[in-house]
């Protein structure tokens, strides 16, 4: 063979390679991406505000915890074709199956209404009524879902994906310093020492870097597009893409901020946003945009986990490839919660801040339970065989479950008893 | 009218529900010790929450 030969059979290879790619990948993209949800951008918002570049490192580390914890749902949504709710059920019996699936339609539920919050305090800002942004949200929601076909829903969420890295071109409208970020913020410091309200905003990061409805909808999103064995590296690579993608996005965020905004208070993404408007119009409108954003695919992803997670228990029929004819259930159930979630907002003096608060207590009543199991489940040789997990997967995945439980149940705790911490 | 697919409604999900609990009675993990460890852990995790939470609830309505 010459060498263009050759060249021409590389060039073939990686063409198709990159085409395979694009047809397997999606969910470990979108659900990363989901995760920089409503409550996220706030949380990066007030670090970046609070304590400048200094807190980027932890989101750094954070990428790598990201994908190991999904990766296993790839492995074990590939391998036993469940939802992590039936796995559930099927590995550790009905009391866990029903205390996992209660625990995660309430967890869900909650944390949707707050993406609603945010959806309808983004809007707010460009003057759009609230009522207007839920009534919206839902019919471009049911749209997307109701076409019959998972991959026109993936790839059309996929866009709005790509529209969460609009942050990215607000941070170089700040014209933040390279050299200050690279000093700051790379090197693993506690900038103003390692004080409570210090810890408070690590475990927040840290807190949100996780959620239990990411694993429930990896492992379901696998399930539906029908992914097998042989797509295992290729989910593995979208899965490491949407991990540096949600970790990029909420270091953008850090640094518009923390750029434009150091010192300040901060208790909400919106009211960044309003700040930001004030020195400059473009980048307070990409903030507000990025997290209408957010709160659209957090509620869009978090809806679908549940049914799901509901469609597998319950043997409905439950694969967005179905018409609503074919599988009423799940998408009367999908709309049950998302419907019903925009309702609270739109209900005058609902105790918003309250359910805000309490998402994060509840989170903690499932979380560890749902990292235990996958990695149990990931250990079961029976059911996974040569995707089981290795020694050093285990090691380096209880390394991590077992930290996230501990900062997740004090962060959990800190909401509860806000005092604890001052 | 409407009582009726209501109570039919009850009655299907109850037996719905009975089936799910029969069809996942037996745990497909092979319970070693080290899957009983966590399992206990979790539950005593939780037991700990719930009386965090009473706790709570208890200083909030004194």
């Amino acid at each position: 063979m010459n060498i263009f030969t050759q060249l021409y059979y590389r060039y073939r290879r990686s063409i198709k390679a990159i085409q395979l790619f694009l047809i397997i990948s999606g969910p470990g993209i979108i659900v990363m991406i989901a995760d920089n949800d409503a409550g996220g951008i706030t949380t990066y918002a007030a670090t970046g505000a609070k304590y400048g570049y200094n807190l980027i490192w932890v989101i750094i580390l954070l990428i790598p915890v990201c994908y190991y914890v999904q990766e296993m749902t790839v492995r074990l949504g590939a391998v036993t074709k469940r939802g992590h709710a039936e796995a559930i059920f099927a590995g550790f019996g009905s009391f866990w199956g029903w205390f996992s699936l209660l625990d995660l339609m309430l967890v869900n539920w909650l944390t949707m209404v707050t993406e609603f919050i945010g959806m309808t305090a983004a809007l707010n800002i460009f003057g759009v009524p609230p009522y207007l942004t839920v009534i919206g949200m839902c019919v471009l929601m049911g749209i997307m879902i109701l076409n019959g076909s998972y991959w026109t829903w993936e790839k059309i969420t996929l866009l709005f994906c790509a529209l969460n890295l609009i942050y990215i071109p607000g941070a170089f409208m700040v014209n933040p310093s390279v050299s200050e970020i690279m000093h700051k913020g790379i090197v693993p410091n506690f900038a103003g020492g390692l004080n409570n309200e210090l810890i408070f905003f690590l475990m927040a990061n840290i807190g949100t870097t996780i959620a239990p409805w990411m694993l429930f909808f990896q492992q379901s999103a696998v399930v539906d597009k029908a992914m097998k064995e042989k797509d295992i590296p290729w989910g593995k690579l979208d899965t490491f893409i949407g991990s540096v993608l949600t970790g990029v996005v909420a270091i953008f965020i850090i640094i518009v901020t923390g750029t434009v905004l150091n010192g300040v208070n901060i208790d909400d993404a919106a009211q960044a946003s309003v700040m930001l408007m004030k020195t400059n119009k473009y980048i307070g409108t990409f903030m507000a945009i990025g997290l209408f954003d957010a709160g659209f695919l957090g509620a869009i992803c978090i809806s679908l986990a549940s049914s799901w997670a509901f469609g597998e228990v319950f043997g409905w029929a439950h694969s967005l490839n179905y018409k609503i004819k074919e599988a009423p259930w799940f998408y009367g159930f999908f709309f049950f919660l998302l419907i019903s979630a925009g309702i609270v907002v739109l209900i005058p003096n609902a105790p918003l801040v309250l359910i805000t608060l309490f998402v994060q207590v509840v989170a903690v009543t499932l979380l560890p339970a749902a990292l235990v199991f996958l990695i149990l489940l990931l250990n079961n040789k029976k059911s996974m065989g040569e995707y089981t997990n290795t020694l050093s997967q285990n090691i380096i995945n209880v390394l991590i479950v077992v930290a996230i439980i501990i900062i997740s149940s004090f962060y959990g705790i800190s909401t509860l008893f806000p005092n604890m911490l001052k | 009218m409407i009582m009726i697919k209501i109570k039919s409604f009850f009655s299907h999900n109850y037996a719905k529900i009975r089936e799910i609990n029969e069809k996942y009675a037996t745990p497909n993990i092979e319970m070693s010790k080290g899957v009983k460890l966590s399992l206990l852990s979790l539950r005593l995790y939780l037991i700990f929450l719930v009386v965090l939470l009473l706790y709570k609830f208890i200083t909030l309505v004194r």
